[in-house]
């Protein structure tokens, strides 16, 4: 075979010309077929014929049901001819006909004279045609002769009906017939011949394999025995590793039934045997350590064969048991540290990868050295491949962050098509969001990129994430460059992209809010409406007041630098806006957290910009707004319940609507007469509140620390008036002091626990300590109906009903509901709630709680009982 | 086509491929009804013939993944076998076949591996497709019985000796040999 080079090439000239097929056609080769009709055959032209006609067939031509009728007749009379070749040619063109029931009753005499011949040849060959074309009728009239068979002396006549009798086996039309040759099959599972064992071991098994019982004798007494066969020895493994799987589940006590067979078979001298048994080992359900070993030890030496299947399947297992039991493989570093150079790429590929998994923080740095030799000749699928493997060591080895990001950041530069750089930037986004010290680097990176991206999605996915971090980082103005040129030099899908971001910058920073608006309005005159559109909104919705105005704005920026009010609303637009947006898939980037800047994320950012709260801790939890005003009237105010650990803020979002009216020195009187545990300690008025500009004013309580204290609050707005004249916009320098009735609300049980859902209640609840479960029954009176009752219980506490349970399915008369929250003092709380109706609608319900503390599993039961 | 055997029962072979150096049939079979149509077939036959045909198979047979499936391969002159299986099968059980297959037609073709012996002789080809594999299951993976077997039958017993060409008459002889082997 070691032919030079230029014969080949001689051969492509000549080929070029000469093909027997050459320019073939099935129509002309139809006609031919019709020699299959002379009285006198031609032996040789008929095979050649038939070949021409399995060359069609086998180019992917097809006949049609009438073409394959005829030719299929005409073959049937070659059976005439006592030509051994021919013969083999006619089985192989009826089997690729697969002619149809009626057509094969022509052909069956022939075909079981044929399984009666005395040339061995003949009864193989004729046994796997009928048995492939004949359906469940013929088999009881030719069983005898397939028994017969299996045990012929012939290896290949035997073969040939175990062989059948798999498919037949499987066909399922048949199987009980075929289950009756129980007793040949066994002896042929004694026969010498290696195939013959094979075949008969393979049919045996599937005789069996629903009794369970019977299989696992059959692995007892055939272990013990010699199976000869490599391929039987193979069958023979998947059969034991069955057994001992289904074993292992009964008794898992002591040592493991027939590990000692497995690991014999480590020292067969068949390689493929050698390597299923390996394999079988390292797949056993919880392998310990010891039964490792001896498995890896002969993968290892296959690690340096030079055959590349045998390299391949060693460091594809190994690669496998990495994941599981990594320190079992690191004996095999060195090995596979070569295979980092191994022509064939995808040992290469696993080899890294094997390598990423069981490396220790040590050996990164010298890993990546090698990777990144490796990387630029290798396609784009193992780059994903080695890029996903990179994540997730960076995430086991966050302080080898830098240089883990740096080679991302080296391989972001270089060529790649998308699905490769889309892993990259998936894994910067992960990397990013798990490892905090990453962040401003990685961002930095993701900037970079996108100057010179040409992946629309990458672009848009990348301004959106930036829009979300880059404003939390030290330094937020350093990433507007980037993202403004965007806005230059970009389409029109990842302009609007870089409005929106440019606009979250906007909303989230102070400082750079100016700039923003300087840099929006000149988007105001892009040429995409999208792009405008978005710009116009933005500029809108972050108080910059109407487009035409905004010089304004400007004018005095420092009054009231920011208008705080603004924030949580305008944070809740955006997503909704982004969603219209061309190609824009928000939740896209590896799963993102969803938008940071939540409502309460907004409020904590607001209190703490008070200097007066600022040494109040951290923000537990803050209410939804509580109207306190009727619709429509002359001011609209709602009060926002902010909870500290010691203190209780009350942030009354205050609105003026009448045009002609400035107030001043807002405040809200605040009678706690009704709330015995809470005193007054600060007011934080309102300097001005003009017409139509929300603001707000505080008050703010302290409390016990810790304690869920409750109570009703009444309060008044007092202000000071001032006549506005509303065509000039100047107020009046004389004002009045008035007062507005505000409506009462209370601080309730509720207002101290977090809605915080868990995933798996039932998991959740079990890894809590059972001690602290504390249970009671609760009759809540006659309901209207039960969703009534579960609802009003769901609200008075204030908790995330887990897995869809706060839904009560019509007209039940009892039902199951499960919640969690974060009580005050982040103490985790689990509640199961246990309804029951009876005919008189008296609704009487079980209420288990188990939480952190015992004591706040009690305090729940507190807010049940007084609720 | 019989109903395909999971991993449990039995090794299985999916197709056994012979290409040329273009990518283009010279003999396919197919056991696994995994690619139902023609135009599936070909395009499989491009996809590994496009991620293979730089390698280098001529020495030793590589192996290399595609859609879930392993394919072990080797190419001798203008010929590329190929054989696939699937992901958890046992990678040197397939590089056993494609050996058998690829012994079987280096002797029936008398060392002269190339397209056009192959065209030549497509019978032979085609039985010894035949003789290697039967609906996926594995009936031999000796090449030498493997050729044997096929090269019986291009020859008529009743037939004078004149009329056999040398390769028959060799074959004949190989035949006899690896039956005195077996026995």
């Amino acid at each position: 075979m070691a032919q030079p080079l230029v014969k080949k090439d001689d051969d492509r000239d000549e080929e070029a010309d000469y093909s027997p097929f050459l320019g073939i056609e099935k129509g002309a080769v139809l006609q031919e077929a019709r020699v299959f009709n002379d009285p006198q055959l031609d032996a040789r032209r008929c095979s050649q014929v038939i070949t021409k006609l399995l060359y069609l067939l086998n180019q992917g031509d097809s006949f049609t049901k009438v073409e394959a009728t005829e030719v299929f007749f005409a073959v049937t009379k070659l059976f005439q001819s006592r030509d051994n070749g021919l013969r083999r040619m006619v089985y192989l063109i009826i089997k690729d006909l697969s002619p149809s029931a009626d057509e094969v009753i022509i052909v069956t005499s022939s075909l079981m004279k044929d399984m009666n011949s005395r040339t061995d040849m003949y009864r193989a060959n004729a046994i796997r045609v009928l048995c492939r074309i004949t359906d469940g009728t013929l088999l009881t009239q030719i069983e005898r002769y397939l028994k017969q068979a299996i045990v012929d002396k012939n290896p290949v006549v035997a073969s040939a009906a175990l062989v059948s009798g798999i498919h037949l086996l499987q066909s399922q039309t048949t199987p009980e017939i075929v289950k009756r040759w129980s007793n040949e099959v066994q002896e042929a599972v004694q026969s010498r011949a290696a195939l013959v064992q094979f075949h008969a071991l393979a049919l045996l098994h599937q005789i069996r394999q629903n009794d369970r019982l019977a299989v696992s004798k059959l692995v007892t007494s055939l272990t013990k025995g010699t199976v000869r066969s490599p391929l039987a020895q193979c069958l023979l493994i998947r059969y034991t590793s069955q057994v001992i799987r289904e074993t292992a589940v009964n008794s898992q006590t002591g040592d493991r039934p027939f590990y000692d067979y497995l690991e014999s078979c480590l020292r067969h001298k068949a390689e493929m045997v050698i390597f299923e048994a390996a394999k079988a080992i390292t797949e056993l359900s919880n392998v310990t350590t010891r039964e490792l070993t001896p498995a890896i030890t002969v993968l290892q030496l296959f690690l340096s064969s030079s055959k590349p299947v045998l390299r391949f399947a060693a460091v594809r297992t190994l690669n496998k048991v990495a994941m599981t039991h990594p320190m079992a493989v690191t004996n095999c570093n060195i090995d596979m540290e070569s295979l980092i150079s191994d022509q064939n790429r995808s040992i290469a590929t696993l080899a890294i990868t094997t390598l990423l998994k069981t490396g220790n923080e040590s050996s990164v740095d010298r890993l990546m050295k090698q990777i990144t030799n490796f990387m630029s000749d290798i396609a784009d699928e193992f780059k994903i491949v080695v890029v996903e493997a990179i994540r997730s060591l960076c995430l086991k080895f966050p302080l080898k962050y830098r240089s883990l990001m740096n080679f991302l950041s080296n391989i972001l530069r270089e060529e790649g098509g998308f699905e490769y750089k889309k892993a990259i930037v998936d894994s910067i986004v992960i990397l990013i969001r798990d490892i905090p010290d990453a962040k401003e680097s990685g961002l930095l990176h993701l900037c970079e990129f996108i100057e010179d991206c040409e992946f629309t999605y990458l672009s848009t996915q990348i301004l959106h994430f930036i829009g979300n971090e880059g404003p939390k980082t030290s330094d937020p103005s350093k990433y507007i460059r980037y993202i403004y040129n965007r806005v230059i030099l970009e389409n029109a899908t990842v302009r609007a992209s870089a409005v929106s971001t440019l606009a979250k910058f906007g909303a989230l920073v102070d400082s750079l809010k100016p700039r923003i608006f300087i840099l929006l309005r000149r988007c105001l005159f892009d040429n995409d409406d999208e792009v405008r559109d978005r710009a116009t909104l933005y500029l809108n919705s972050l108080g910059d007041g109407s487009v035409a105005e905004t010089d304004k704005d400007e004018q005095n920026p420092t009054e009231e630098p920011f208008d705080i009010n603004s924030v949580p609303r305008e944070v809740k637009s955006l997503p909704l806006v982004e969603k219209k947006a061309p190609g824009k898939k928000p939740t896209a980037l590896g799963g993102l957290p969803p938008s940071p800047t939540s409502a309460s994320d907004a409020y904590e950012r607001l209190l703490s910009s008070i200097p007066e709260f600022a040494d109040f801790g951290k923000l537990f939890k803050s209410s939804v707004p509580v109207e306190l005003t009727e619709a429509e009237t002359e001011y609209a105010v709602n009060v926002v319940k902010h909870i500290f650990d010691h203190h209780v803020v009350f942030q009354y979002n205050c609105t003026n609507t009448i045009p002609e009216q400035l107030l001043e020195n807002v405040t809200v009187i605040v009678d706690a007469s009704e709330a015995d545990e809470f005193s007054e300690v600060g007011v934080k008025p309102l300097k001005s509140l003009p017409y139509d500009t929300p603001a707000q004013t505080f008050v703010v309580f302290e409390k016990a620390e810790g304690v869920p204290a409750v109570g009703k609050f009444s309060n008044t707005l007092r202000f000071t008036v001032k006549e506005v004249d509303t065509s000039t916009g100047e107020a009046e320098d004389d004002g009045v002091e008035d007062e507005y009735q505000l409506e009462d609300f209370e601080v309730v049980a509720a207002d101290y626990i977090l809605k915080v859902g868990v995933s798996n209640f039932r998991n959740a609840w079990e890894s809590m300590d059972p001690d602290t479960e504390h249970i009671d029954e609760y009759g809540l009176g006659p309901r209207e109906s039960l969703v009534e009752a579960v609802n009003a219980v769901i609200s008075l506490l204030g908790m995330q009903p887990c897995e869809g349970t706060e839904t009560v399915p019509s007209n039940s008369r009892s039902h199951t509901c499960l919640l969690s929250g974060v009580y005050i003092g982040n103490v985790k709380v689990l509640v199961r709630l246990s309804f029951g109706m009876d005919a008189a609608k008296e609704v009487a319900m079980k209420l288990a709680v188990r939480s952190d503390d015992v004591n706040v599993s009690e305090a729940i039961h507190e807010i049940v009982a007084s609720g | 086509m019989a109903t395909f055997l999971s991993h449990e029962t039995c090794p299985t072979i999916k197709n056994i491929l012979l290409l040329d150096s273009e990518g283009k049939r010279v003999a396919v079979k197919y056991y696994s009804d995994e690619w139902p149509t023609n135009s599936a077939k070909l395009a499989f036959e491009k996809s590994i013939f496009t991620k293979t045909h730089k390698t280098n198979a001529r020495t030793e047979a590589e192996i290399t993944m595609v859609e879930n499936n392993i394919i072990i391969y080797k190419f001798v002159q203008d010929l590329h076998f190929f054989v696939t299986g699937g992901d958890d099968e046992n990678e040197l059980i397939l590089a056993t076949v494609l050996q058998g297959f690829f012994d079987a037609v280096t002797l029936l073709l008398r060392n002269n591996v190339d397209q056009r012996e192959a065209l030549e002789n497509l019978d032979m080809i085609l039985l010894c497709l035949d003789e290697i594999v039967d609906g996926g299951i594995i009936l031999e993976t000796d090449g030498s019985i493997i050729a044997g077997k096929v090269a019986t039958h291009s020859v008529d017993d009743g037939a004078p000796l004149s009329e056999q060409t040398i390769s028959q008459a060799l074959a004949t002889a190989r035949e006899h040999l690896t039956r005195s082997l077996l026995k």
